[in-house]
């Protein structure tokens, strides 16, 4: 490469990339990287006062904020195994299914995706206005096939607030993990199903031997982002039972916790950005510890094709 | 054979199933937003046979709504731009050039993707207070750019990667500059990427209700999603009017992947596939 050409490229580079760096770490490197140096100091408002060592991280593990803590980390808990359990195998039989039919698939394809598009407040208002009391369709349904006493209030009932979040959540999602484990399938190499089915192979052990083993990767992205998605779910909890996790905390969560430390809340009053903040850090280190670990796990099990 | 066809059935069967459970809510919705609001209260599953329009003039004229909806398009719209220009020289230099630190950088910008832009919400807050872009569109703009940017860096270098590199030279030898190379000869060949990355870019975006909720204040600055939830407490049990707010909220991406679902799909997998 002449000297002129490589002097052309070096301010090429300078001027194009920078711009692109400088955005990315004002906005996102800076302050995540402060959220850390938060956790360590006490706060009065949003003004820093003195350096507080572990003090935060003291006060998270004690009276009252354990309490929410724990009950915050078995909802995200109970979320993440059972989105991983239902969510996922859904995705993947409709996945499948997709793979299988020759009729309609395009016209499928739209559909299975389509809630995954809409903003995650519509989605809430939709359902807590399918699944009211009084108006709602699907109590009048429930009711109208001869079952009234399985006609509840879903969303205002401590004991189906949380499940009945999870159902909305995996009519959402259902389509993200389908389309990942629809690409997964299409990058196989049909001549090792093509093989199989000449040798005899019936289809369900085509599925076990070789689809399935081979979807491995598909398998580990969704399990990472299941995680990652369960252990930070805020949106949908907080459009529907507010930042206080509504009925009676059933279904709060760490980063419903996490908002409310952060900016305070009618019920639990002023903010405390330092424990806030030790939570966001107890929080990252979970995800990132977890994903990280969990996709190492995984990929040992992913063969080559 | 007849198993074969059998199961084919089956799974025919499962994606009707799976049709009607997406569709039907969906048709709920659109339905309810076109009947008078007492109506839907005595018979909400009788059809709009007579569609009454007047929810969707009241939710247009009535309350913020407008303002909201053209917010929502200032804001998803000013950050597209902001995205594609950067990360198309981005993914440029870092996908064609090879250069000391290319890789660096390249991993520095992927750890973007895994940092939780809500948990660094308080920092944020109290950098976009100080650098006086709090309440202000620019300032929601500048965070969400930087929130997309390392997935859009990450998918435009891979197109740019894929491109021979003899038309880099051809171009040279005819005297081009590197940038008329990119401006010229480069970005046409890399269109189907800068859609993906669009449409990847502004479903999150146009989404969002919890950033706007944390950085916007003033009324007039509102976006959409944020808005809608002062609109259902003033709305309360004016079913039509609510269905008709959420029907137009929906309706921009509806649209947009109903035109470009192919592409849609294509982008939401390519990258997750490959990471």
């Amino acid at each position: 490469m002449s000297s002129a050409l490589r002097r052309e490229q070096n301010r090429t580079t300078g001027t194009l990339l920078i711009p692109a760096l400088a955005v990315i770490i004002i906005f996102t490197t800076v302050p995540a990287l402060t959220t850390l140096s938060y956790a360590f100091f006490s706060w009065d408002g949003f003004q820093r006062s003195t350096f507080a060592g572990f003090e935060n991280f003291q006060k998270l593990f004690a009276y009252p904020y354990l309490d929410q803590l724990l009950a915050a980390l078995r909802h995200n808990t109970i979320a993440f195994v059972v989105i991983m359990t239902f969510q996922t195998s859904l995705g993947l039989l409709f996945a499948y299914a997709m793979f299988r039919v020759k009729r309609g698939l395009r016209f499928y394809r739209v559909v299975v995706f389509l809630p995954v598009i809409f903003s995650l407040v519509v989605v809430g208002y939709l359902w807590q206005s399918l699944l009211d009391p009084y108006y709602g369709p699907i109590n009048q349904i429930i009711t109208g096939i001869g079952l009234p006493e399985f006609a509840k209030p879903w969303l205002g009932d401590t004991s189906t607030a949380l499940p009945t979040l999870m159902f909305i959540n995996l009519w959402r999602w259902v389509g993200f993990p389908a389309i990942v484990f629809l690409a997964g399938l299409n990058a196989i190499n049909s001549e090792y199903i093509e093989a199989a089915r000449i040798d005899g192979a019936s289809e369900g052990q085509i599925f076990r031997k070789i689809i399935f083993p081979l979807l491995a990767p598909s398998l580990t992205i969704i399990t990472v982002l299941t995680f990652i998605g369960a252990y930070e779910w805020f949106d949908l909890p907080f459009v529907i039972g507010g930042s206080n996790g509504s009925p009676a905390g059933a279904t709060d969560t760490l980063a419903l916790m996490f908002y409310r430390l952060s900016f305070g809340s009618i019920d639990s009053g002023a903010n405390n950005v330092g424990v806030g903040s030790a939570l966001g850090v107890l929080i990252f280190t979970l995800v990132g510890l977890g994903a990280a670990f969990g996709s190492a796990l995984l990929r040992r099990r992913e063969v080559e094709q | 054979m007849i198993k074969l066809l059998a199961s084919r059935t089956f799974f025919q069967g499962v994606l009707i199933i799976n049709s009607l459970i997406v569709l039907l809510p969906v048709f709920f919705l659109i339905n309810s937003s076109l009947r008078e609001s007492n109506e839907f209260a005595r018979t909400p599953f009788a059809l709009a046979r007579d569609p009454f329009w007047e929810n969707y003039q009241r939710v247009w004229s009535e309350g913020e709504f407008g303002s909201y909806f053209i917010n929502s398009l200032i804001i998803t719209g000013g950050s597209l731009i902001l995205i594609l220009i950067l990360a198309l020289g981005a993914g440029f230099v870092l996908g064609r050039y090879s250069f000391k630190g290319n890789n660096i950088i390249f991993a520095f910008i992927l750890t973007g993707m895994l940092v939780p832009a809500k948990l660094a919400i308080l920092p944020l807050f109290i950098q976009l207070k100080w650098m006086n872009l709090l309440d202000s569109r620019l300032g929601l703009i500048l965070v969400y750019t930087s929130a997309a940017l390392p997935a859009a860096i990450f998918i435009m270098s891979g197109f740019f990667k894929s491109l021979p590199t003899d038309l880099d030279n051809a171009a040279r030898i005819d005297g081009a500059s590197e940038f008329k190379l990119l401006s010229k000869v480069l970005v046409p060949l890399v269109r189907p990427g800068m859609a993906i990355v669009a449409i990847y870019s502004a479903i999150p975006i146009w989404n969002d209700f919890f950033l706007p909720l944390v950085f916007l204040q003033s009324p007039e600055k509102k976006t959409l999603m944020q808005g809608l939830t002062v609109f259902f407490g003033q709305y309360a049990s004016q079913w039509g009017v609510l269905f008709a707010g959420l029907c137009l909220a929906a309706l921009p991406l509806v649209v947009l992947y109903l035109i470009l679902s192919e592409q849609f799909i294509k982008g939401l997998t390519a990258g997750a596939v490959k990471g």
